[in-house]
């Protein structure tokens, strides 16, 4: 008795909604053309069209540690003098003996004054971070897969999942990844992902004054990267190992590893 | 009946064994977080959390809309590649409520030389200055514009631009020769040094000014013979003629 009853007001409106049917497609495709014109986003990302990497030119570097200064902030890094995502090295080459490498607080306040020392063959600065390798020891060695390369060729950490092994950090040969103290798992830089998405440069590249720092995609036509590496003689960090890095050094003597 | 075919110590295992996989499906469950494996093997929604992390740098287009005025300036300076945020910190929280966020300037003498001090290390031509000696005791601004840090005039020193070069040379052999003894410098230079180059030397004559066994300079000067000496390659091939040396 009562499915009886029940029947009809049930088909009645199945069939106001298929009768309704093309007015909601009208009403989607309004609020889509809205939401469109609004952000201007041209198309959904496909993280497959995108291969990020860095250009980093050492004739052009100043060593003015604006960069390690921006990524801190941009990327919440714990204020500690020891840990960074990017930071400033300084290298001093002296007519004999071993090259000799500082690099106070990463860089960040400036370093302090050079000694006009005439042994001093030469001296340069080299910015580091992670070097987003193609082949990435950090990644093939994590026991839970909580540092990954997206598709669009970023290594990232996703600090959710990390157990705080510190298997990564000893993998990497850059040292590039660090512990993060108060939320004890890995952390390391990620390209500023979060502003690349959005069409903006990496905190670093942003700030760099000389542009020493080169961001954008090698297979992309047209763009500041495409234009470092056509330009310039360009080598890797440690390629004996490798790693395929993303990070392409212009003018870095072998002594910088 | 057929259950009876079985041998019966296999059915309790049987038994442990369904139970045993049926936990472990149910701790892989609760256990993998949703969308992990769905692109590779990592949790793929991850990759979103990251990317909508908060910006703090808003991005040197931003400023635009309201500082035109500003940028205009400072696109036709030196500082034309200097990004705003650079100087006035990270302003995506100004740019958002202007009127309550204000950014950070750099006023104090302690900041331009985080760019401008001299270092060694610093590409040759990179304006320094010493920040002890350079004008103390006054702001930078007092005498440049940040927005446009065009020089009053050109500096009268070489050293100004060639400090790590300058530098080498009082310490070496060759400290009493100025600059332009070797180098004939068009007056622009010292302005424009990107677009009227200084002149290097290009033949050892130059030096043989006063090296070569007959030349007229004073005699303490050592002398060899510029025919044979150094064969085919010309003199700072093998002398750096800002520290030459020859008794090592
Ligand atoms: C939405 C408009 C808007 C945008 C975008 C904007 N500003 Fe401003 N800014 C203002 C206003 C309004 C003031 C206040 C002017 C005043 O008080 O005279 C101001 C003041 C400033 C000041 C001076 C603060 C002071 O204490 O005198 C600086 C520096 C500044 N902005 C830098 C920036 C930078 C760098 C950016 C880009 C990241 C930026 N602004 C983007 C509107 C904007
Ligand atoms: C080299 C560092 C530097 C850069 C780059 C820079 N500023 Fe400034 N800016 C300063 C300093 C220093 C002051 C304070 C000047 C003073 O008080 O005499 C200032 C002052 C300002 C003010 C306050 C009003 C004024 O004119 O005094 C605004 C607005 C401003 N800057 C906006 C910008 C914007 C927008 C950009 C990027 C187009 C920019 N600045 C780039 C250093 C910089
Ligand atoms: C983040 C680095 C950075 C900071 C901070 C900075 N500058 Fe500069 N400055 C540059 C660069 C890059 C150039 C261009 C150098 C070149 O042309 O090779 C430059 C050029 C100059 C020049 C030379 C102009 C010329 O005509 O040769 C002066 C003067 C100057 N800056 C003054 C200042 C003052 C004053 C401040 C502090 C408000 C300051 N700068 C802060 C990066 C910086
Ligand atoms: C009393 C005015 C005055 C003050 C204050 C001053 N400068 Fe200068 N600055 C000059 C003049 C004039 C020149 C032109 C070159 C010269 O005579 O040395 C100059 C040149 C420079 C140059 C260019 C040198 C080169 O090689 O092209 C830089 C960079 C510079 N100043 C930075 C600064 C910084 C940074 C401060 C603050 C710590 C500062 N100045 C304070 C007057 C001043
Ligand atoms: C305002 C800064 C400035 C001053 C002052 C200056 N120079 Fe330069 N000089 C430069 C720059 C910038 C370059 C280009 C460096 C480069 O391209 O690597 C340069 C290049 C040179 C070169 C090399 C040219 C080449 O072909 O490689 C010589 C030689 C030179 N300068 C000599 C001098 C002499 C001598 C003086 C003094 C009379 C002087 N400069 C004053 C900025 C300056
Ligand atoms: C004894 C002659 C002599 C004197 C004095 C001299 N130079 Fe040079 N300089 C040379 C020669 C020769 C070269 C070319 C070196 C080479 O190509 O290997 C050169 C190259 C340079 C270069 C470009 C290459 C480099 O080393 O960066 C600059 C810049 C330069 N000189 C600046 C100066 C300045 C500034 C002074 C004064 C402080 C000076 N020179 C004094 C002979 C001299
Ligand atoms: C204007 C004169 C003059 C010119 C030009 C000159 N020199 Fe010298 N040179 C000197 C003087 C002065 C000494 C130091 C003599 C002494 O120690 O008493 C010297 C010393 C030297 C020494 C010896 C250093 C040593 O340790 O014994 C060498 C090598 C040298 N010069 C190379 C060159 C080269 C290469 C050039 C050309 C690029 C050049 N000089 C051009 C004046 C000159
Ligand atoms: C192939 C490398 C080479 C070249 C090129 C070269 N020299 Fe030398 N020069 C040397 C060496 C090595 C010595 C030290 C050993 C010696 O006395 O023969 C020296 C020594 C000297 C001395 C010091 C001599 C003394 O008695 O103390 C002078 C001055 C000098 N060279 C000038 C020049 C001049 C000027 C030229 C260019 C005509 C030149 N050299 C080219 C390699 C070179």
């Amino acid at each position: 008795m009562k499915s009886e009853e029940a029947k009809t007001p049930r088909r009645e409106f199945l069939e106001t909604c298929g009768k309704s049917l093309p007015m909601w497609f009208v009403f989607l495709a309004t609020i889509r053309a809205g939401t469109l014109s609004a952000t201007e986003e041209p198309e959904v990302y496909d993280p497959k069209q995108h291969d990020y990497a860095m250009g980093i030119d050492i004739h052009k570097c100043i060593g003015c540690g604006r960069c390690v200064n921006a990524c801190k902030i941009e990327n919440k890094v714990p204020e500690e003098p020891y840990y960074f995502r990017t930071w400033v090295e300084r290298y001093v080459i002296p007519a004999d003996g071993e090259a000799q490498v500082d690099s106070p607080n990463g860089g960040r306040d400036g370093f302090p004054e050079l000694k006009t020392d005439p042994d001093m063959r030469r001296a340069f600065f080299a910015p580091k971070l992670c070097n987003h390798c193609a082949n990435p020891p950090c990644v093939q060695v994590c026991p839970v897969g909580a540092t990954f390369s997206t598709q669009d060729g970023v290594v990232l950490v996703d600090e959710t999942y990390c157990v705080g092994c510190r298997y990564c950090i000893q993998a990497c040969p850059y040292g590039a990844r660090y512990l993060h103290p108060v939320k004890k798992v890995a952390d390391k830089c990620t390209f500023c992902y979060h502003r690349i998405r959005n069409g903006l440069l990496p905190a670093c590249v942003e700030v760099c004054p000389t542009q020493a720092r080169v961001f954008g995609e090698a297979g992309r036509q047209s763009s500041p990267l495409r234009r470092f590496l056509r330009f310039n003689d360009v080598t890797v960090l440690k390629p004996s190992l490798n790693t395929n890095p993303k990070v392409y050094y212009a003018g870095a003597d072998r002594e910088v590893r | 009946m057929s259950v009876r075919k079985i041998p019966q110590q296999l059915v309790p295992l049987a038994l442990i064994f369904a139970v045993a996989l049926a936990a472990l499906f149910i701790a892989r469950k609760l256990l993998v977080p949703a969308t992990f494996g769905d692109i590779g093997y990592y949790r793929a929604a991850a990759v979103g959390e990251i990317a909508s992390q908060p910006i703090a740098y808003a991005g040197s287009r931003a400023c635009l809309d309201c500082h035109d005025d500003v940028d205009q300036i400072k696109r036709q300076s030196k500082h034309r590649s200097v990004s705003c945020e650079v100087c006035h910190g990270d302003a995506a929280k100004h740019v958002e409520a202007p009127d309550q966020v204000k950014p950070i300037k750099p006023i104090g003498r302690g900041y331009c030389p985080l760019c401008h001090g001299y270092d060694p290390a610093r590409p040759t031509g990179f304006p320094q200055i010493n920040p002890d000696v350079h004008n103390p005791g006054r702001a930078c601004m007092s005498c440049h514009n940040a927005h446009n840090p065009m020089l009053p005039h050109a500096p009268e020193e070489c050293a100004a631009c060639h400090r790590q070069i300058a530098s080498q040379k009082t310490v070496s052999r060759h400290a009493t020769l100025t600059c332009t003894t070797c180098h004939e410098t068009p007056e622009g230079h010292r302005s424009t040094p990107n677009l009227i180059p200084a002149e290097k030397p290009k033949t050892k004559e130059l030096c043989g000014r006063c090296h070569a066994q007959g030349a007229d300079s004073p005699p303490e000067i050592p002398r060899v013979d510029l025919e044979t000496h150094g064969g085919r390659y010309v003199c700072w091939d093998c002398h750096y003629p800002h520290f030459p040396e020859a008794a090592r």
